[in-house]
C-alpha cells in the first residue's frame, strides 16, 4: 500500500499538493493536462524531488527521506533509459552490481528478465542498434530485475506506434499482474487509460486528486480536464 | 555526491590564493621600480601589441583562402594549424633559429647575394616566434568566421555578382569585425605573459618581458621582494587583460566544424593566385622549422647523453602525472560554477604563480627540492581552464540526461564515473589529455624558476645545451621533445577516438 499524508511540493514558483490517499496494488494511468504536474507527481514518488511537507509511506515504512535507490519503487523514464555506451547485458546487469564481474546467479537473472520481455540473443547489442519498442522492453526488463513493488512509467512509450505501443501496454499489464505491483503511469493518451488502467488519478488546478474509476473519469471529466482532452465540458 | 567537487574546487582556490597572497605580502618589502622594470613593463606591452597585430593582419589572407578554395591536403593544413598549441615553445625556437639564425637558411641566402645579415634575436625574434605560435591559432578563429556566414547571404551575394571590394565590404568586413577584436585581444593575453620566447629570443635591456624579470630577479639577483613587486604588476597588465578578454571574447578556438570548403562559386573565381600564394607562404613559414629539426636532429637521437634521458624520463613522469591530476580534477569541476573557478589559472601567468609557490615553500623547505612536483601541479593548474573548456558542456549534458536513471539505480559517484562519466565522455578527455600531455611535456615556465642540472626537465635540459652551443646535441634533443610531446598528444587522442 503507497500512501500520502498532507503531501505538498514546490520549486520554482510552482505548487502541487497531494490528496490524502492510499493506492492497493493496481494500475493506475496519471492523467491531467500539460503542465499540471503529472511527471513532477512522479519525480516525488521516485525521489528526484524533496518535499515541503508532509509523508510517502509504502505500507507502514517511511520513505519520504530516502534516496531514489532505497525505495520500493523502478521507474522507466520517457527516455534516457539505457545507457548508450553499454550493451543491453550490461545496462541491466548494472541494475544488480556495479562490479565488473557478473555472478552466476546475477547472469541466470539478467537473462531470464530478458527472456520475460522478448529480448533473448540481443545481450550484446547496444541501445543504438535495436529498435524502439526493444529499448521499452529493455527498460521494462530493467524494472523486472530491480524487483521493486511500485513500478512508475513516464509516458514510457510516446515515441512509438500505435500497434507497437499497445504491445507494450499489455506487457506493462501482464508484468504487472504476474507480480502484483502498484503501477503508476503518466500518459497523454485516454485510449492507453482504457487499455490497461481501471482506475486513474487526475492531475490539475494544483492539485493530485485521489483515484477514480478510469472509465467514469473519462465518460465526465472536471472542465480543466474536459477542455484538455477536447470535449465540451459538461454544463 | 556534492562534497567531491566542493572539495576540488577548493584545492584549486587555495593552490591559487595562497600564492598570491604571498606574492602580495612580499611586494611591499619590494625596493623601487626601476628605469630597468619600467623598459621591461613597456616591451611586454609593445611586443604583445606587435604580434596580436601581425597575427591578425597575416591571419586574413590565409583564412580566406582556406575558406574559399578546396584543394588536396586541405584538412590537413587545417589540422596542422592546430599544432603550434601543443608544439613546445622551445622546440620552435630552435626550429626558428634554424631558418631566421645567424647560420639559419635565410642569411646564408642573404649571403650568397651579398645582402646584409638579418638578426633573430631582440624585438623582431620575439615577434617571429609570436607570430608564428597566433597566426595560426588567429587563421583558426577567422576560419570559424568564415563558416558561420550563413549560407543565404553566400548565395545572396553571388547572385548580386558581388566582387572585389564590394564583397568584402558585405561579407569579409562584418565577419571580422566580429572576430578580430576578440582574436586580437586573446594573442594579446598570450604574448602579455610569454616567458619561454623572452627568455630564449629577448633579453637584455631592450628586450625584456615582465614575465623574464621576475626569472631574473630570482635568479640572478636573488632580490625577492623586487620579483615579487614585479609579479604584482604582472598579475595586474595580464590578468586583467584576460579577464576583459575571456569576457568579452566568448568565441571557442577550439571548436570543430572547419572542414568543408565553399560550394559558392562567385567566391572562388578570383583570387586563385593570390590565395595560392597565401597558402604556399603560410605552410613555409610554419612548415619550415620543422623541417629543419627534424633534419638537423633525427639522425642523431640516439647519441644523446645519458643526462638527456633522464631528462626526458622526468618530463614524461611530470606528463603523466599532470595529466591524471588536471583530469581529475576537471571531472570533479565540471560543472558552471567550478568552470569559474578553475579558470582562475588563466588570469594567473606561470612565474607570477610560480614565485608565489617559491616565497610559501621557502620558509618550510628548500624549493629546489621540489620542483618536480611544483612544475607538475602548476601544470595541472594551468592546463585546467582548456579541460574544462571542452569537457564541460558533454560532462552537463550527460549529467542530465542520466542523472535520473543513475539514481534509480543506485549508481554511487565512483561508479558514476566509471560507468557512465568516463566512457560517455571519452572523446574530449581524450583530446583534453593529450592537450595537457603535450603542453606539459613541452613546459618551460616555472621549471626554469626551480629546476637545476640535478633534476632538468627535457625543455630546461635543450634550454642548457643551446646556452652552451651544444647544437648538435640540443638539435637532436629538440627531436626527442618534439616526438614525446606529439607523441602523448597522439596516445591520448587515440584512445579517445579508438571503439571501448
Amino acid at each position: 500500500m503507497l500512501s500520502f499524508e498532507s503531501v505538498k511540493m514546490g520549486f520554482d514558483g510552482f505548487d502541487l499538493s497531494v490528496a490524502d490517499m492510499a493506492l492497493d496494488p493496481n494500475i493506475y494511468a496519471v492523467l491531467g493536462p500539460s503542465g499540471a504536474g503529472k511527471s513532477t507527481f512522479l519525480s516525488v514518488i521516485a525521489g528526484f524531488l524533496r518535499l515541503k511537507s508532509g509523508f510517502i509511506r509504502w505500507n507502514t515504512t517511511d520513505m519520504t527521506k530516502s534516496s531514489p535507490a532505497d525505495r520500493p519503487v523502478g521507474m522507466v523514464f520517457q527516455d534516457h533509459n539505457l545507457f548508450p555506451h553499454l550493451t543491453l547485458y550490461r545496462n541491466l546487469a548494472l541494475a544488480l552490481t556495479h562490479r565488473r564481474r557478473i555472478t552466476d546467479d546475477q547472469d541466470r537473472a539478467i537473462r531470464s528478465a530478458m527472456d520475460r520481455v522478448g529480448l533473448g540473443g540481443l545481450e550484446t547489442r547496444k541501445p543504438a542498434a535495436i529498435s524502439g519498442g526493444q529499448q521499452s522492453r529493455a527498460a521494462l526488463a530493467r524494472v523486472l530485475l530491480q524487483n521493486r513493488p511500485i513500478t512508475i512509467l513516464d509516458e514510457p512509450f510516446a515515441a512509438l506506434g500505435p500497434a507497437l505501443k499497445n504491445e507494450m501496454l499489455d506487457l506493462v499489464s501482464e508484468l504487472a499482474h504476474e507480480r502484483g505491483n502498484t503501477v503508476l503511469m503518466v500518459t497523454h493518451d485516454p485510449n492507453d487509460a482504457r487499455r490497461i488502467a481501471p482506475k486513474s488519478i487526475l492531475v490539475a488546478d494544483h492539485m493530485v486528486h485521489p483515484p477514480v474509476e478510469t472509465k467514469d473519469l473519462l465518460s465526465s471529466p472536471p472542465p480543466s480536464f474536459a477542455e484538455y482532452l477536447g470535449q465540451v465540458p459538461n454544463s | 555526491m556534492k562534497a567531491i567537487p566542493v572539495i576540488a574546487g577548493g584545492l584549486v582556490v587555495m593552490l591559487v590564493l595562497f600564492p598570491l597572497i604571498t606574492v602580495w605580502r612580499w611586494a611591499e618589502t619590494g625596493s623601487s621600480f626601476s628605469p630597468a622594470d619600467w623598459a621591461a613593463l613597456r616591451f611586454t606591452v609593445i611586443q604583445s601589441v606587435l604580434s596580436a597585430g601581425v597575427s591578425c593582419v597575416l591571419a586574413i589572407p590565409v583564412a580566406r583562402a582556406l575558406a574559399r578554395r578546396s584543394f588536396w591536403g586541405r584538412s590537413v593544413v587545417i589540422t596542422l594549424l592546430g599544432a603550434p598549441f601543443i608544439l613546445p615553445v622551445i622546440v620552435a625556437v630552435m626550429g626558428l633559429l634554424a631558418v631566421f639564425g645567424q647560420n639559419g637558411i635565410l642569411n646564408t641566402m642573404l649571403a650568397a647575394i651579398g645582402a646584409p645579415s638579418v638578426s633573430i634575436y631582440g624585438l623582431s625574434g620575439v615577434l617571429l616566434a609570436h607570430v608564428f605560435f597566433n597566426m595560426p591559432l588567429v587563421t583558426r578563429m577567422i576560419l570559424q568566421g568564415w563558416v558561420a556566414i550563413p549560407s543565404e547571404r553566400l548565395r545572396l551575394a553571388e547572385s548580386l555578382g558581388l566582387r572585389g571590394w564590394a564583397r568584402f565590404r558585405v561579407l569579409e568586413w562584418p565577419m571580422l569585425y566580429n572576430i578580430l577584436p576578440s582574436a586580437f585581444g586573446i594573442v594579446f593575453v598570450i604574448c602579455l605573459s610569454s616567458f619561454a620566447v623572452a627568455l630564449t629570443l629577448g633579453g637584455g635591456p631592450r628586450a625584456t618581458t615582465l614575465e623574464l624579470a621576475i626569472y631574473q630577479a630570482f635568479r640572478f639577483d636573488f632580490d625577492l621582494g623586487k620579483a615579487a613587486a614585479l609579479a604584482m604588476v604582472q598579475l595586474a597588465l595580464a590578468g586583467g587583460t584576460a579577464m576583459i578578454t575571456v569576457f568579452a571574447a566568448g568565441k571557442d578556438p577550439f571548436a570543430k566544424g572547419l572542414d568543408s570548403a565553399f560550394s559558392a562559386t562567385t567566391l572562388a573565381h578570383d583570387g586563385r593566385i593570390i590565395d595560392g600564394v597565401a597558402i604556399t607562404l603560410a605552410i613555409i613559414f610554419l612548415g619550415m622549422p620543422f623541417v629543419m629539426i627534424v633534419g638537423h636532429g633525427g639522425g642523431a637521437i640516439f647519441d644523446l647523453p645519458s643526462s638527456v634521458w633522464w631528462a626526458a624520463g622526468r618530463s614524461i613522469a611530470i606528463a603523466v602525472g599532470s595529466t591524471v591530476l588536471c583530469l581529475v580534477f576537471a571531472l570533479a569541476l565540471a560543472r558552471r560554477w567550478g568552470e569559474v573557478i578553475g579558470s582562475a589559472g588563466i588570469a594567473i601567468s606561470p612565474l607570477v604563480l610560480g614565485s608565489g609557490l617559491f616565497l610559501m615553500i621557502r620558509p618550510i623547505t628548500n624549493p629546489f627540492d621540489w620542483a618536480l612536483v611544483i612544475t607538475m601541479v602548476m601544470n595541472a593548474t594551468l592546463s585546467l581552464p582548456f579541460v574544462l573548456r571542452i569537457l564541460r558542456p558533454q560532462a552537463e549534458s550527460i549529467r542530465a540526461e542520466y542523472q535520473h536513471l543513475a539514481r534509480t539505480i543506485g549508481l554511487g559517484p565512483m561508479a558514476w564515473v566509471r560507468w557512465v562519466l568516463i566512457p560517455r565522455l571519452r572523446r574530449p578527455i581524450g583530446f583534453a589529455a593529450g592537450l595537457t600531455a603535450a603542453l606539459s611535456m613541452g613546459d618551460l615556465g616555472v621549471i626554469v624558476l626551480f629546476g637545476t642540472s640535478d633534476h632538468a626537465t627535457l625543455p630546461l635540459k635543450l634550454y642548457q645545451l643551446m646556452g652552451s652551443y651544444r647544437m648538435d646535441q640540443a638539435s637532436a634533443a629538440a627531436v626527442l621533445l618534439l616526438t614525446l610531446s606529439l607523441g602523448a598528444f597522439w596516445i591520448c587522442e587515440y584512445w579517445g577516438r579508438k571503439d571501448a
